[in-house]
């Protein structure tokens, strides 16, 4: 919130000087009518929806219906003292932790080598950008095949390097990791892109100046580039936090409706979805809902934090 | 458009790359510079690794169905086979989710496009009393996630009786506050002398919405249009919810659920994968320029 109210405020400060004691003949309310059509879809479905589960959370509605009476905050206890519930948030926060890194260093890493390999443009930016585009379903399936135990092609490589199979999504252990891999290959080319026009944005005087200096090419991405890219670097950051936590698609599909051996990939989502749409009990859900909520607002306001103090 | 102020940032990100002087030579003609060959070699290695599985799906959806538990595996078959492609074609249902999902994506890209411009020229050409905190709660939103309102949300389209429709798929798609920031950042970036110009000749917001603003942020548009396209085309939950009759099913959706219960044969799954991947393989590598200039100049490099 700091950084976008801080950016937009800085526009704010911009046009206000420009146009100072400038009032305009169109009318002060063309505004209000250029917003409305956005603010009415944005309350009917986002603002009203949240203010509803708030509702809803304080009652024992069910998805089956039947009549519905106020609970207070019985499913806030239930919730709360629900182990699998900070079962499943523990898997969300892990998942982040084990995707993040690598999804930002990757996706840098990549653009860096599209941007000095620039004769392969346009089939770097395919191999890379490609996966992203796959619909979800079709990424699993593909990732299941390759990980299958017995005739997949990754234990294969395995067995052909001597070491042991792995079965990926059938082990406790390993079923998470399998899936942050998958989300790795099959996202990191949205951060790629982000990364990508960023390094368009970095002066080549620079590096020719550098360059006339002595500077190699090692050293110029050390000294040159990766400082450019610090603020990407915390945009990025902040966004695949965010699109971490909410992971639910990939595992539901890879761990199966139960959530991976023993629960080990049943994310947060999953287990709203699981409460709400499978066991009906959407008044329980949606006091989860808003666990995942407030969560996810700390997380992002923390982040903020972070990278506003560091950045500037 | 030869004026002296400066163009918005697109317009110059773009000119420099497609009539400025070329990219500078990386080395002297008649030098091999071993550096440049390692760079080479690890870029086409990077590229090559990140196709696997892509091209082991397509190996493997072109092999007779029992040649793909054939151990050691192979990556070519020696009797390459397209049945598996008829048969997903002629049971016709993966056709019907992808038009499903044509129908829903365009409906979600064209909406969202539509109200994110308004609502930011709105935000960033007029003036009116309470503009900043309308702006500051409609961009809060980004902190609430869609997934997690998914319960109120189907409660709602369950109201409005728009449950297993197009409508109800789409509508809850296109609110996007993280685009009207995007959108209202280019057009504060837009010179006023523009607009200024507009107003003399007696242009009003609309006028210049459309003759002065439009015409700058094509390749925005572009880009953000994209996003919502792919977004919408590979949302999983929210069709999931609201979905339950195969015949209004997206892409993801029938997929996942009901190609599922045909039972575990890998050549054929692998040809419908092939098959769903392919509408937005197809669009990318028809607007993958326009995916990163316009990107750059989104100013959402930070």
């Amino acid at each position: 919130m700091t950084t976008l109210s801080k950016l937009s405020n800085r526009s704010n400060k911009h046009r206000g000087r420009a146009s100072a004691g400038d009032v305009r003949e169109s009318g002060r309310w063309a505004g209000p009518w250029f917003i409305l059509p956005f603010v009415a879809f944005y309350v009917l479905f986002l603002i009203w929806p949240s203010l509803a589960m708030l509702g809803y959370s304080f009652t024992d509605r069910s998805l089956a219906g039947g009549p519905v009476s106020w609970v207070g905050i019985e499913n806030w206890v239930e919730a709360l003292g629900d182990p699998y519930m900070w079962r499943s948030l523990w898997i969300t926060l892990l998942f982040t932790l084990l995707s993040v890194p690598p999804l930002v260093a990757l996706g840098a890493a990549l653009a860096i080598l599209t941007d000095h390999a620039r004769r392969l443009g346009w089939f770097l930016r395919m191999a890379f950008f490609a996966p992203f585009v796959l619909p979800v379903a079709v990424m699993t399936m593909i990732w299941t095949w390759l990980y299958q135990p017995g005739f997949g092609l990754i234990n294969q490589y395995l067995q052909m390097m001597g070491l042991q199979e792995v079965e990926w999504l059938g082990n406790e252990g390993t079923v998470l990791i399998a899936i942050v891999i998958a989300t790795v290959w099959w996202t990191v080319g949205f951060n790629f892109v982000l990364y990508l026009a960023a390094l368009q944005g970095i002066p080549r005087e620079t590096y020719e100046a550098a360059g006339i200096d002595g500077a190699g090419a090692w050293r110029k991405i050390r000294h040159i580039t990766i400082p450019q890219l610090k603020r990407t670097t915390g945009l990025v950051t902040v966004l695949q936090v965010i699109a971490s936590l909410r992971i639910f698609d990939q595992a539901y599909l890879m761990g199966g409706d139960f959530g991976g051996p023993n629960f080990a990939s049943r994310t947060f989502i999953h287990y709203i979805y699981e409460t709400g749409f499978v066991n009906f009990r959407l008044g329980l859900g949606s006091a989860m809902a808003w666990v995942l909520t407030i969560t996810m607002v700390l997380v992002s306001v923390l982040l903020f934090r972070f990278f506003t103090r560091d950045g500037r | 458009m030869a004026t002296t102020s400066t163009p918005p940032r697109t317009t110059h990100a773009q000119s420099g790359r497609r009539h400025g002087p070329a990219p500078r030579p990386r080395t002297r003609l008649g030098r091999v510079n071993p550096g440049i060959t390692i760079l080479y070699v690890v870029a086409i290695a990077a590229a090559l690794v990140w196709l696997v599985p892509l091209l082991w799906a397509i190996a493997t959806s072109i092999k007779p169905e029992a040649e793909t538990t054939l151990m050691p595996l192979r990556w070519l078959t020696a009797s390459p086979t397209v049945e598996h492609y008829v048969a997903v074609i002629q049971r016709g249902e993966l056709l019907r989710w992808i038009l499903n999902s044509l129908v829903v994506s365009t409906l979600v890209t064209v909406l969202t496009l539509v109200l994110c411009v308004l609502a930011a020229y709105g935000f960033s050409k007029c003036e009116f009393p309470g503009r900043g905190w309308a702006f500051a709660l409609v961009i809060g939103g980004i902190l609430i996630p869609p997934q997690v309102v998914v319960v109120p949300q189907f409660v709602l389209m369950t109201q409005l009786n728009l449950v297993n429709t197009y409508w109800g798929v789409a509508l809850p798609q296109v609110v996007m506050p993280m685009f009207v920031l995007i959108f209202k950042r280019f057009f504060d970036a837009i010179p006023r002398d523009y607009e200024d110009a507009a107003r003399m000749d007696g242009a009003g917001h609309i006028r210049i919405l459309l003759n002065v603003v439009l015409p700058l942020s094509r390749p925005i548009m572009a880009a953000v249009g994209i996003f919502a396209f792919i977004g919408a085309w590979n949302n999983f939950l929210w069709p999931l919810i609201v979905i339950q009759d195969p015949d209004v099913m997206t892409v993801p959706v029938g997929l996942a659920t009901v190609s599922s219960d045909h039972g575990l044969q890998y050549a054929p799954s692998m040809a419908a994968a092939v098959i769903g991947a392919l509408p937005l393989l197809i669009v990318f590598l028809l607007f993958q320029r326009q995916i990163v200039t316009g990107v750059a100049g989104a100013g959402i490099k930070g």
